[in-house]
C-alpha cells in the first residue's frame, strides 16, 4: 500500500519550553496551559512517517484550548491532506496520550481543524464516542500501533 | 414525589469504568459490570449497609458493557465487547454462566429481556439487532437478525407489556420492531429527531410513551398514537406511531449516556457526561400532546467522572443506582422536602 501523502511539508520544531523557577516549585499547584498540553502531544509519531506531529504541523500550540478550572481541554489537529486515511488514528493517538497523562477530571475533546478534512464530521463523531474509543483500546492490533505512535511522545 | 436526591451509599470494588447496573426485579439486589470484565452482585439494604454478595468473573474476555435481569429474577444476561452474551443463573446454588450466545460480529452493546421472559434482544457495533427465543434448559435460538440501522446500535429496550422492541443508534435514530402476521420480525417505525447518537431510551409504565437521551444534549419525549386518533396524527400503514411531543434542552452540557423512567413515581433520571444526575418530572396539568417537564433535582458532581448509567429501583420508591467512569456504583434516594 502506498503512502497517503508521500512528500509531506516539514516544519521546524518549536523551542524547548523555558522552565521558570515557579515551575520547579513543588508546593505551588499550577494550572495546565496550552503549552503543557502541546508538550505532551508534539512528540507523537505520525503513523506513516518517522516524523513527529509537530514537524508535520498536525498539532499546533495555538490550536489548543485549556480551561483548567472547568476541566476542559480542546485540541484541534490538522491532517496533512484532506483525504488522509490516517486521520482517525492520529486523532486517537492524541486522545489516548491525553487520557493517559492528564488527571481524570479533564473532559478531553480532540477534533479536526474545521475545513481541513473531507470526512471531518464523521471522524470527530467517532473520536468523541467514548464507548468506541474504549473498545478500540481493547483491540490488540490497534493498541500496538497506537503505542508505537505514542512511545516517542 | 419531589425532593432532593441524596446519596445513601457508594460501592467500591470495580477497577476502571463501570458501564452499567441492573436492579433485580425484587429490588433487593443490584448487578454492576465494567471494564474489569467482572460482574458484581450487591445486596441492597437501606442506609449504607449494602454489600458485595458475589463476584462473577471469567465469563467474558473483554469489557462487560451491559447487564440485565430477567423479569422472573432467575437469569442475568451480560453483553460484552468480546462479541458474546453470557447467561447466568444460580439454579445450582451459586451463580454461574450456563449459556453463551454467539453470532454478533463485534462488540455487543446492550441486552434486554422481554416482559414475558420468552425473548432476549441484543445489539452490536455490527449495526444489527438480534432477537433470541428463550427455550427451557438454557437453549436460545436466534429468531431474527434486524438490520434496520445504518450504524452502531447502542441500546435495546422492550416495551413494558407487549412484544415491541426499541433500539437506539449512532445513526441518530430509534427503531421499533414487532412480529408481523407471518411471525416475521420487522421494523415498524423510525423515530428521527435527534441530531447525534441516541445513547439510551426508556418506556414509561404504560408503554405509550418513550424518553430518549442523546449525544446532542437533549432528551425527547415520544407519544404513541393509534390509527384514527382524535388528534389527527397520521398513522400510515401500521399499528401505531410514536411522535416527538417534547424536547428537553438546555439542562445537559455533555452527552446524556442513560435515561430511566420510574414506573412507580413517573420520575425521569438522567446520567450525563458532565458528572451530573438530573431528575425530571412532568408538570401538573401538562397536555399529553404537548407535555412540559421540569428539572426537580440536579446533583452536580454526583460522580467525579462521566456517569454511564442510572436505574430506578423497581420496588423501592425513589431509590436510584448510578455508575461511572470513576469506578464507583452509587445508590441514591429521593428525600421529600
Amino acid at each position: 500500500m502506498g503512502l497517503d501523502n508521500e512528500n509531506p511539508t516539514l516544519f521546524e520544531k518549536s523551542e524547548e519550553r523555558i522552565v521558570s523557577e515557579k515551575d520547579l516549585d513543588d508546593d505551588e499547584a499550577e494550572e495546565f496551559d496550552s503549552r503543557e498540553i502541546f508538550d505532551l502531544i508534539r512528540g507523537i509519531t505520525d503513523p506513516e512517517h518517522p516524523l513527529s506531529l509537530e514537524e508535520l504541523r498536525v498539532v499546533d500550540q495555538n490550536l489548543i484550548e485549556v480551561e483548567d478550572s472547568m476541566n476542559i481541554v480542546k485540541v484541534l489537529f490538522t491532517p496533512t491532506i484532506p483525504h488522509c486515511s490516517m486521520a482517525t488514528l492520529i486523532g486517537l493517538s492524541i486522545k489516548v496520550r491525553l487520557l493517559w497523562c492528564l488527571p481524570p477530571r479533564f473532559k478531553i475533546s480532540v477534533t479536526i481543524t474545521p475545513g481541513t478534512h473531507a470526512s471531518e464530521h464523521a471522524i470527530n463523531k467517532q473520536l468523541d464516542d467514548k464507548e468506541r474509543v474504549a473498545a478500540a483500546l481493547e483491540n490488540t492490533h490497534l493498541s500496538t500501533v497506537l503505542n508505537k505512535c505514542i512511545a516517542t511522545a | 414525589m419531589t425532593g432532593k436526591l441524596k446519596t445513601i451509599c457508594s460501592l467500591k470494588g470495580h477497577s476502571g469504568i463501570v458501564w452499567n447496573t441492573s436492579w433485580h426485579p425484587k429490588g433487593q439486589m443490584l448487578a454492576s459490570c465494567g471494564e474489569d470484565k467482572t460482574i458484581r452482585l450487591w445486596n441492597y439494604k437501606d442506609g449504607d449497609k449494602s454489600t458485595l454478595k458475589c463476584l462473577l468473573a471469567d465469563g467474558h474476555q473483554r469489557t462487560v458493557r451491559a447487564i440485565a435481569w430477567s423479569y422472573c429474577g432467575q437469569s442475568l444476561a451480560s453483553a460484552s465487547f468480546d462479541a458474546t452474551i453470557a447467561i447466568w443463573d444460580n439454579k445450582s446454588g451459586q451463580f454461574e454462566c450456563n449459556a453463551t450466545l454467539e453470532g454478533h460480529e463485534n462488540e455487543v452493546k446492550s441486552v434486554a429481556w422481554s416482559r414475558s421472559g420468552s425473548m432476549l434482544a441484543t445489539c452490536s457495533r455490527d449495526k444489527s439487532v438480534w432477537v433470541w427465543e428463550v427455550w427451557e434448559d438454557n437453549e436460545y435460538e436466534c429468531a431474527a437478525v434486524l438490520n434496520a440501522h445504518s450504524q452502531d446500535v447502542k441500546k435495546v429496550v422492550w416495551h413494558p407489556h407487549e412484544d415491541i422492541l426499541a433500539s437506539a443508534s449512532y445513526d441518530n435514530s430509534v427503531k421499533l420492531y414487532m412480529e408481523d402476521a407471518d411471525k416475521e420480525w420487522t421494523c415498524v417505525g423510525t423515530l428521527s429527531s435527534h441530531t447525534s447518537t441516541v445513547w439510551s431510551l426508556a418506556f414509561d409504565k404504560t408503554g405509550d410513551r418513550l424518553v430518549t437521551s442523546s449525544d446532542d444534549r437533549t432528551l425527547k419525549i415520544w407519544q404513541k398514537y393509534l390509527p384514527g386518533n382524535p388528534e389527527g396524527i397520521s398513522v400510515k400503514d401500521g399499528n401505531f406511531v410514536y411522535k416527538c411531543v417534547c424536547t428537553i434542552s438546555g439542562f445537559h452540557t455533555r452527552p446524556i449516556y442513560d435515561v430511566t423512567w420510574c414506573h412507580l413515581t413517573d420520575l425521569i433520571a438522567t446520567a450525563c457526561g458532565d458528572n451530573s444526575i438530573r431528575i425530571f418530572k412532568e408538570e401538573d396539568l401538562s397536555d399529553r400532546n404537548q407535555p412540559s417537564f421540569s428539572c426537580v433535582s440536579h446533583v452536580s458532581e454526583a460522580h467525579s467522572q462521566d456517569i454511564n448509567s442510572v436505574q430506578w429501583n423497581p420496588v423501592v420508591k425513589g431509590v436510584l443506582a448510578s455508575c461511572s467512569d470513576d469506578g464507583l456504583v452509587k445508590i441514591w434516594k429521593m428525600e421529600s422536602t
